[in-house]
């Protein structure tokens, strides 16, 4: 990114001011390093975002942003539904809700490789991954309307976890007025049978190891210590998201006229909040953000059941669990004023900071655990929100390491049998069903997630608490 | 213009781009691409066939909408697509997709495909043919 015309108000904090009729001003989030690295279409899409109706604040980046579509992802956007405000499907993704969930288990690293490789076998065995997989829950259209009203909480109610589980998640577990109705016939068949499946691409699972601690009083809030043994899990809202997400994304583009909405970009489609097509797209973004939440839910019972064959002990129970794809209405103090928000938060974790009210008791003395995967030989990072996170993106950080390779330059230039070779001999034990994808996700291809969280510390969004190193990695 | 299809890169995700003599060979070339970021489609058997029938207020939302299509079907069905024939008439699109269903083994396939944006979108008429493109989310 050319640096030359932005302001630099802090060494991590850079603004674009406004201008040819931007309502407010974007704000990208980074160390000068990564913002030279950073792609030019995120100021121009950081830009657009700050042309939207009813926009409040900032358009915000996140030290992660790249290129997306309309919205950058790692963008961070809230709009007043008062002040002619908008929803964007492009500013939530395809994968609606898409987040990261992870479980301690109680064990040592000793423990894991001791059983590294037949784990790993066993984990790949019984977690559907990878393109056209199916799980074995089949929903009918009753269990359907239930699962996506009800999230992670309709679930538990079905033996796949426990009443404790959802207090350690978003929403606690369900998130309200989900519109089962505003979802098509297509999206509800696409998910038929891929209920308590990982996916493909960047979706994956992880047996990590905490290999540092940055925060001890907060880690030991979380319960983090060294050479604990967490699992970490990585994925959204299969099939069906992606359906909502298409259908609206064209709806919003085609009637967007209709609404008085002139887009510099129809990428950038949306609808007022208060249409019936806003409307309806937030009901069915909810029940999205439920499915992903039954999703994961799901597949943390298998987890379980898998863990519980080799280590009957184990209990694994959940640290927390985040969306990073996702619109959700909050309230924030704006100018001195407590108002209620619309934040799209687009490849960006809510990042809510000690003594928030939304967080279970126990973690309000540290504030949320904002979990950030990274790549399959990098690792992942636990953050926590801090108070001042709330007064600079609405409460929100990165969520990841951010692709620096293209998908097709990545293929072009490594062989999957190499990577999954190098991975071995540093002792992490992949398993996938694609060699293709295994370049793909090579670890090259990404950004370095500890500048990421770095950037992500040195701007006040949240602090680093620990950082986990992969010992086996299932990838879809 | 002969037909053929190409990728093209989009940071996090992937563009498939089509040419044709026609607009209609250029929508098919397109969802070659789309299969092959699954998939190589030579390696897909032309066995079953699906039907398609789209709408759309232009041409470029018509190609997305085609896209998106195929993408449903691909999922409903756990299926890979070998060849597309598109007939097109304004802004209305009727095609059918040859293929097989999915065999993990032998397709070997590296991602699946959310869904078809408009980013980068382009349906065009170019010297002696058409292109068309967007970007998919994988």
């Amino acid at each position: 990114m050319d640096l030359r015309t932005l302001h630099r108000l802090a060494p991590c904090v850079w603004e674009i001011p406004r201008r040819n009729g931007m309502h407010v001003p974007a704000v990208v989030y980074a160390s000068e390093d990564l913002m030279r690295e950073m792609d030019e279409k995120v100021r121009e899409q950081a830009e657009n975002v700050a042309r939207l109706p009813g926009i409040v604040g900032a358009s915000y980046a996140m030290p992660d942003a790249h290129w997306g579509y309309g919205f950058p992802i790692g963008g961070v956007a809230a709009f007043d539904a008062g002040a002619g405000g908008v929803v964007s499907a492009g500013g939530v993704g395809f994968d609606i809700s898409c987040g990261v969930r992870c479980l301690h288990t109680g064990l040592k690293r000793a423990d894991i490789l001791a059983v590294q490789q037949p784990l790993a076998d066993a984990l790949f065995e019984h977690i559907p991954a990878g393109v056209g997989s199916t799980g074995a829950i089949h929903l009918n259209s009753e269990q359907m309307h239930d699962m996506l009203t009800g999230g992670a909480r309709w679930a538990v109610e079905r033996g796949w976890g426990t009443a404790t589980d959802l207090e350690r998640i978003e929403e606690h577990g369900q998130i309200p007025h989900a519109r089962p109705g505003c979802v098509s016939a297509v999206a509800k068949a696409r998910q038929r049978e891929e209920m308590g499946t990982l996916g493909s691409g960047n979706h994956y699972l992880e047996v990590q190891e905490v290999a540092e601690i940055f925060d001890a009083e907060a880690a030991a809030v979380y319960g983090l210590a060294p050479g604990d043994v967490m699992v970490m899990i990585h994925c959204g809202s299969r099939g069906l998201g992606h359906q909502i997400g298409s259908e609206f994304l064209l709806r919003m583009a085609a009637e967007a006229p209709a609404h008085g909405l002139h887009l510099p970009d129809r990428e950038l489609a949306c609808a007022p909040i208060h249409s019936d097509l806003g409307q309806e797209y937030l009901g069915a973004m909810r029940a999205a953000i439920n499915c992903a939440l039954a999703n994961r839910q799901i597949l943390t019972h298998l987890v379980r059941v898998v863990f519980s064959t080799r280590f009957p002990a184990a209990r694994l129970p959940l640290l927390y669990d985040v969306s990073h794809n996702t619109c959700k209405v909050e309230q924030h103090r704006v100018e001195g004023q407590r108002r209620e928000l619309h934040v799209h938060r687009k490849g960006a974790t809510r990042a809510f900071g000690p003594g928030h009210p939304e967080l279970q008791p126990a973690l309000r003395p540290a504030g949320q655990p904002v979990l950030v995967g990274g790549s399959m030989g990098t690792g992942s990072y636990v953050l926590a929100g801090n108070a001042s996170s709330e007064g600079l993106a609405f409460a929100s950080a990165c969520h990841g390491a951010g692709r620096a390779m293209s998908r097709h330059q990545a293929q072009k230039t490594w062989h999957g049998r190499n990577v999954l070779d190098e991975l071995a001999r540093r002792g992490i034990a992949v398993r996938s069903p694609s060699l293709r994808g295994i370049a793909e996700e090579a670890p090259g291809a990404y950004k370095d997630v500890a500048a990421v969280v770095d950037a992500t510390q040195a701007a006040g969004l949240a602090r680093k608490v620990a950082r986990l190193a992969p010992l086996i990695c299932i990838k879809g | 213009m002969h037909s053929h299809w190409e990728h093209f890169d989009h940071g996090a995700d992937i563009g498939v781009r089509g040419f044709g003599p026609t607009e209609a060979a250029a929508f098919e070339q397109a969802a070659l691409a789309l299969t092959a970021v699954v998939a190589d489609p030579e390696a897909v058997r032309a066995v079953d066939r699906v039907d398609f029938d789209c709408e759309a207020p232009d041409a470029e939302l018509l190609l997305v909408h085609w896209l998106n299509a195929v993408i449903s079907q691909m999922a409903l069905h756990r299926m890979l697509f070998a060849r597309y024939q598109v007939q097109i008439h304004g802004h209305r699109l009727t095609a059918h997709a040859l293929g097989e269903t999915l065999c993990a083994p032998r397709h070997g396939p590296a991602v699946e495909v959310k869904g078809a944006t408009v980013t980068a979108l382009r349906v065009a008429r170019l010297p002696g043919g058409w292109v068309a493109q967007t970007v998919v989310d994988v």
